[in-house]
């Protein structure tokens, strides 16, 4: 049984987990709560604890303290044959053909190799890779070799997908390939976690997400939650240099060229236009925009570490 | 258990495949040729050697005046073409009981008797292990002929009964049998030591060593590359007794058959090797595993051959000091202790005929390669993995 969350099933959920390497804390306390048939992205920095966090969430490392759960196990070797992960490091042995690297992958997750086989031979056709299945892995370029272990990660039909850092050394062709893929898991209802410091993946790609810097959780919620942590920005163009007006203008403004950039006021866009047009400002153009998750997490991460070393947050 | 053992199952078949489809098994398949030929090369020379100062002796039961007639015509020969070539007799006065005296000679190692005459110029009998000497038959009717000063051409009849083993040498014999045994199996753990440390070295330098640490606990991965090995070693152990066999039977008259029976016989013999072979290299083979699991490069697995090296040595003289003395401290301390008790126990089967103690020593075995796959595979997480909290080495097997 699948522990119950506020909103339905959790794929994975991990409770103050802890780990230690020696004198230092990789992983300091982190928890998470993956929802069955979500996209979660877990953001961070290179060295925030992401790729410790998922061996930890895997089975392959146990944490120092602390307790995870997947796909309803304690214990998740258990559930290693519903589960596929494509590690940061991606490693096949050179010498097997691509087919019976992927067979093997999928037989390493419990399904039989002649099976294995025949669905490696359908997956390498329909990813174009059906002429390359007796070749070598080492006769492979570098792309195809990650498009092979990708497939060997899917293979047995996994519940859970868990990429580390899955976008990293690929073109922009192949990065769009993989997004395609990762969307057409979650649609049949496969759990998909995956690690990554490009945010622009995570915009594009998850439903939920957690950010991580310095072994911590900074945050974790939906994407939305994440953006709407800022306030909307306002970029102002005006035909008059002064008047009345600038005092509707923020004093932290910031110029950039003709522009004011500033966060919008608390009560809204409507006193300031009020008082811009009442002032004669004369506005040439004003645009209103969303933050982005970059800057979300850019001011979510950043906080959050000046807060841990007991300093001010940046301005 | 059916998942630990299907897991291992998958690293086993792959490990095995990719080591034996390999062209470079044939070259395995060829090691033992190099040793074979250079033994066969020095063995030969020290064979001729040996033909040429070591005659052997036979003893001969009969009447002074007989004896002396021998003498006097093995000298006369001995003019002609040599001492050295021709076979040394001493003669013995004939007793009541001659088959008493003559297994008596037969145990004899001073002189070394390798055959016992009777029967005096008359009616002419060998008894003795002559089989592959027939050179030595030739000469002593050579020189019954020139005794008994008939025609040459008028060669006595001298029907020859063929014993294999003296009762005086089998105990020697079995020790020999025992040592070579003893000494197969440490040359082929040896040889295989080196490949074995090596295995985790391909999955950690390409990576997948993370993608199967996530899919199955880590030892039955170590299992599953032991028994790989294993069963590489044991085809190749198959493909070398038979063409050792093969090879004898060409070349040593009698073949196979003229060596010495060890004490449970050839069948329980050759059956025993294969099990403490197995054994022995699964004790070893998990003990190498772990240790080269420590490293990260063929350059740290090569540093570590060499105490490795000197350590199997150490093993391997300590399971010599058994043979002859199985049941003295030094000896059972050897068939215990879980390192060298394969080799010792090998040697006694060599040497000794009850079957009971082999059905304990392989249980003791079977235990202590668990054993050390355990404790090897939590080690392994902690140091290479570096997984879960630190823990007291005692602990590790518990963990």
């Amino acid at each position: 049984m699948l522990r119950q969350a506020s909103s339905g099933t959790l794929a994975v959920e991990a409770v103050d987990l802890v780990k230690d390497f020696g004198e230092t804390r990789a992983v300091d306390g982190v928890s998470l709560s993956v929802p069955t048939g979500s996209i979660f992205g877990l953001l961070g920095p290179n060295g925030a604890g992401k790729t410790t966090t998922l061996r930890m969430l895997l089975g392959i490392i146990d944490p120092s303290s602390g307790t995870r759960c997947v796909l309803g196990r304690d214990r998740p070797l258990e559930a290693a044959p519903e589960i596929g992960y494509l590690p940061e490091e991606r490693g096949l042995y050179p010498a097997m053909h691509a087919r019976d690297a992927i067979a093997f992958m999928g037989a390493l997750r419990g399904l039989p190799i002649a099976e294995g086989r025949r669905r490696a031979d359908v997956l390498l056709a329909e990813h174009g890779l059906g002429d390359w299945g007796r070749k070598s892995i080492r006769s492979l370029s570098k792309g195809m070799a990650q498009l092979v272990q990708l497939l060997g990660t899917i293979i047995h039909k996994p519940r859970l997908l868990v990429l580390d850092e899955p976008f990293a050394g690929l073109d922009a062709i192949n990065q769009g390939r993989l997004e395609e893929l990762i969307r057409r898991e979650a649609h049949a209802g496969v759990t998909v976690i995956f690690s990554t410091h490009v945010i622009a993946h995570a915009e594009r790609l998850c439903e939920e997400i957690a950010i991580i810097a310095k072994g911590k959780v900074a945050f974790d919620g939906r994407v939305d939650e994440a953006r709407s942590r800022l306030r909307p920005i306002v970029r102002l163009r005006t035909r008059a240099s002064d008047g009345p007006w600038r005092a509707a203008i923020p004093a932290n403004a910031r110029r950039e060229g003709h522009d004011y950039v500033f966060e919008l006021p608390e009560g809204g866009p409507e006193p300031l236009l009020k008082a811009l047009i009442d002032g004669g400002a004369g506005i040439e153009t004003l645009a209103i925009e969303r933050p982005g998750l970059h800057d979300a997490f850019v001011a979510i991460a950043g906080a959050r570490t000046a807060e841990a070393m007991g300093q001010e947050p940046p301005q | 258990m059916m998942r630990f053992i299907r897991s291992a199952f998958v690293i086993a078949r792959r490990d095995f495949s990719a080591t034996v489809l390999s062209k470079t098994f044939i070259f395995f398949l060829l090691a033992p040729l190099f040793p074979v030929a250079m033994g066969g090369l020095f063995g030969s020379i020290g064979a001729r050697v040996a033909n040429q100062t070591e005659r052997p002796v036979v003893a001969v039961v009969a009447p002074k005046s007989e004896f002396a007639q021998l003498a006097a015509a093995r000298e006369q020969l001995a003019d002609a073409v040599g001492d050295q070539s021709l076979v040394k007799i001493v003669g013995y006065s004939p007793k009541g009981d001659l088959a008493a005296q003559r297994k008596k000679l037969l145990a004899s190692h001073n002189p070394p008797v390798r055959a016992v005459l009777s029967g005096g110029l008359d009616h002419p009998r060998l008894v003795g292990a002559l089989s592959g000497d027939p050179a030595t038959v030739a000469q002593l009717k050579l020189l019954i002929t020139d005794a008994r000063d008939d025609d040459a051409a008028n060669t006595p009849d001298l029907p020859v009964t063929d014993v294999h083993v003296s009762t005086g040498t089998l105990s020697a014999d079995r020790a020999t049998t025992a040592w070579v045994a003893q000494a197969a199996l440490f040359f082929l753990t040896l040889m295989l030591s080196t490949m074995v440390m090596s295995q985790l070295i391909e999955e950690k330098s390409n990576k997948i060593i993370e993608v199967i640490a996530a899919a199955m606990r880590i030892d039955a991965m170590f299992v599953g590359k032991l028994f790989a090995m294993l069963a590489a070693s044991v085809l190749a152990l198959v493909v070398w007794i038979c063409a050792g066999a093969l090879l004898l039977q060409m070349v040593k008259h009698g073949g196979v058959q003229t060596l010495p029976v060890p004490a449970v016989g050839w069948p329980g013999f050759l059956a025993l090797a294969i099990i403490y072979f197995a054994m022995n290299y699964l004790l070893f083979g998990a003990a190498f595993l772990v240790i080269g699991a420590q490293a990260s490069t063929a350059r740290e697995v090569q540093t570590m051959s060499l105490p490795v090296t000197f350590a199997q040595m150490l093993i391997f003289a300590f399971a010599a000091t058994a043979i002859n003395g199985m049941d003295s401290p030094p000896g059972l301390a050897a068939a215990a202790f879980p390192l060298s008790s394969p080799m010792t126990m090998l040697a006694r089967a060599a040497e000794r005929s009850e079957w009971w103690p082999h059905f304990a020593a392989i249980v003791w075995q079977a235990l202590w390669v668990a054993l050390i796959l355990r404790v090897g595979s939590q080690l392994f997480r902690r140091t290479v993995l570096k997984s879960g909290p630190r823990l007291p080495w005692w602990k590790l097997g518990r963990a």
